[in-house]
């Protein structure tokens, strides 16, 4: 199993969008990946589980593949999350809703 | 149930509209999908069951696909939008656990599909964030989309009706309002909303017959029912027999002829007996209405409510949109006034998904000029194609909501800075257009004086004033009887607001719902009201009303008025100096078209 640590930067957290642009990527491994937040785990492929984690801005990311051949899905979502989902990091947008 | 089908049935509501209308009931279903049954599936259905709830969610997906293709907004958020949304309609918590419910438990999609709704509505319980928490609603828009196609309870879209029905609704949305084609709507029967409501005040506009507030008629009403609306009483009657049926068209018949006598009187102006004259003038929402303005012979557009274009819009308008439109009216009523009243709503609810966090009391929220001042960048934009459009016709500048001076304050600078934008842009306009500020908050009449001395008019909003200060939600059938015009607070602030009027040197109009009922109008007149926005349906009645008063003679009522303390009093000294004058009341106006 492969893991890395990451903190949530947009403003707006984990909503919609964010989590459908995830399981569109987690939907392409081999095997299971998983968001959680240390306590508890989301699968990834799942936008209705990845929202109910409440992945607020700041929060520690725990990011798992468990297939060795998903580093480049644990790349990809780790790079989403690290550059705000291309969404504001700074200014809550308007259209940053969905 | 077949021999109750064909029994009479009549239930009593709130009168939205006057008038008589006969036709077949079209209900207008969205909370048809609150009613789920339960039931099993032998093994060998399962596989029908399976493919009926995925061609549900393939139908849902679809049809909601057009809608966002529908959004003429920038290309890449329509995409995420979609795709977003396209996710969720096949996510593994909704679909895969539906599927797995159905096979595993052997109940109809229905059901497993509530099932996991509910199970993942109770997931989103646990998180703390309000924004996060609140994207459940996502997921449970599309699964009540996919709910609709199960139980063939499809969104019915106004516009697509293509018979002339009644329509029979829980309430209607400003939205659905605007997509009533008249000449396929006789009427509108809702279960919530009073006299006052929204609804209420849409159904004068429409000039259409309408029953407000029945409580249950989605309940007792069936497609397809004959349904007699009175309007004027506000009684619907589901499936008459022969001779309701035949008093009804013979009413239906006198009160249209009541009608064409008002209208053919409605081109004189309103003078009093003792030669003053007044202005009435129209509310409008919809560019559409001007026709009916001009029918009335309306002395103006008292106000323009610019909402609705944003709400059916679902995105932000532009400038040029929003110019385009304010000025084919400011022609439109050309040599006459238009008075543009600025966005009046918290506008992210125009947004398709709402940005903003859900606001316990929306009235007593971020919304009108509050909003604006928060996003300036829309404002200013639409205070621009106001002043563009005041190039071409007789332009007022309305603000709605003022709770202090300091608004007031900040509303001038960006108009200022709008200014400076549109002299920067090269643009045609005219900055010269006077500006108002509304007064419906209490501490707006309070400050009235200081207002006045920033602005050219006030205009009273009665509706907001009286709900404001009795504490009414109009909405709400409970307490809806106590939304009192007269009510003794209420004419003394109108009072005060007349006094600050006179110290400051502006004008008032007055333009609520109030300003188009007979009955206050001798109260208003003797308070010193010179001008009255309303329905432009009422314009003909109000106008009788006027060329038959003194207005000396009010002014004495009124001082008699200002003495009394309650409602009671002070409507029967109204009633009773002016009875042979005011049109009889709504629930007695049958008797007097009997009459006729």
């Amino acid at each position: 199993m492969l893991m890395c640590r990451i903190k949530m930067q947009n403003q707006l957290g984990m909503h919609a969008r964010p989590a459908a642009m995830i399981s569109k990527i987690a939907r392409t491994a081999h095997r299971e990946v998983w968001i959680g937040d240390g306590n508890n785990r989301a699968d990834a492929s799942s936008v209705i589980d990845i929202l109910s984690m409440g992945l607020t801005r700041g929060k520690e990311v725990l990011l798992e593949v468990e297939h060795k051949d998903d580093i480049k899905v644990l790349e990809s979502i780790r790079e989403l999350i690290e550059k705000g989902f291309g969404e504001d990091i700074d200014r809550k947008g308007i259209r940053g809703g969905h | 149930m077949a021999e109750s089908e064909f029994r009479e049935i009549r239930l009593q509501g709130i009168s939205g509209s006057p008038g008589i209308c006969i036709g077949k009931a079209y209900i207008v279903d969205r909370e048809g999908v609150d009613i789920i049954k339960r039931y099993s599936i032998s093994e060998n259905h399962v596989k029908h069951e399976i493919n009926r709830f995925k061609g549900a969610v393939k139908k849902a997906k679809d049809a909601h696909s057009k809608i966002i293709e529908a959004f003429n907004d920038d290309l890449s958020s329509q995409l995420n939008i979609l795709e977003t949304h396209l996710a969720l309609f096949k996510d593994k918590m909704l679909y895969g656990r539906t599927l797995e419910i159905i096979e595993k438990d052997r109940v109809n999609a229905e059901w497993a599909l509530r099932k996991v709704s509910r199970q993942v509505k109770a997931m989103f319980k646990k998180v703390v964030d309000p924004y996060l928490q609140s994207r459940v609603s996502d997921i449970i828009q599309v699964s009540e989309q996919v709910m609709r196609f199960l139980v063939g309870a499809e969104d019915v879209r106004i516009s697509d009706i293509n018979k002339r029905v009644i329509l029979v609704a829980d309430d209607l949305s400003p939205a659905d309002a605007s997509q009533i084609q008249l000449e396929r709507i006789k009427g509108f029967v809702t279960d919530r909303g009073g006299r006052d409501s929204h609804t209420g005040i849409i159904a004068k506009s429409l000039h259409i017959p309408s029953v407000l507030g029945i409580g249950n008629a989605t309940t007792c009403v069936n497609n397809d029912d004959i349904l007699i609306v009175d309007g004027s009483t506000g009684i619907i009657i589901i499936n008459p027999d022969e001779d309701t049926l035949f008093k009804y068209e013979e009413r239906k018949l006198r009160y249209e002829e009541y009608k064409a006598l008002l209208a053919r009187e409605s081109h004189r102006p309103a003078v009093t007996r003792d030669g003053r004259q007044f202005a009435l003038m129209a509310n409008i929402e919809l560019v559409e209405e001007i026709v009916s303005v001009k029918d009335n012979a309306a002395d103006g557009v008292g106000l323009f409510r610019t909402e609705f274009f944003y709400l059916n819009l679902k995105r932000f308008p532009s400038e040029e949109e929003l110019f385009e439109r304010y000025k084919e009216v400011a022609e439109l009523m050309t040599p006459n006034c238009v008075t543009i009243r600025t966005l009046d709503i918290n506008g992210d609810k125009v947004l398709p998904y709402s940005v903003s966090a859900e606001e316990a009391n929306p009235a007593l929220g971020l919304r009108a000029v509050r909003f604006c001042l928060k996003r300036t960048d829309l404002f200013i934009t639409q205070i621009k194609a106001i002043l563009r459009a005041a190039a071409f016709g007789r332009v007022k500048l309305l603000i709605p909501m003022v709770s202090c001076l300091e608004e007031m304050l900040e509303v001038k600078k960006i108009i200022s800075k709008a200014v400076l934008e549109l002299e920067e842009e090269e643009k045609i306009f005219n900055k010269n257009i006077p500006l108002g500020v509304m007064i419906e908050v209490p501490s707006a009449v309070i400050m009235a004086e200081e207002l006045g001395k920033e602005v050219d008019f006030f205009s009273i909003g009665t509706n907001d004033l009286i709900q404001y200060s009795l504490a009414i939600d109009r909405r709400n059938r409970q307490v809806a009887h106590l939304y009192q015009p007269l009510n003794p607070a209420v004419l003394r602030m109108i009072k005060s607001v007349m006094t600050a009027a006179e110290k400051t040197g502006v004008h008032v109009v007055i333009c609520g719902e109030m300003a188009g009922d007979p009955v206050n109008i001798p109260v208003l007149m003797g308070l010193g009201l010179k001008e009255f926005s309303m329905n432009s349906g009422a314009i003909p009645v109000i106008k009788q009303v006027i060329r038959q008063l003194d207005s000396r003679e009010t002014r004495s009522m009124v001082e008699k008025i200002l003495t009394k303390h309650s409602v009671a009093e002070i409507t029967e000294i109204v009633e009773e100096k002016y009875r042979d004058i005011l049109p009889v009341k709504e629930n007695e106006e049958n008797h007097k078209i009997a009459e006729l």
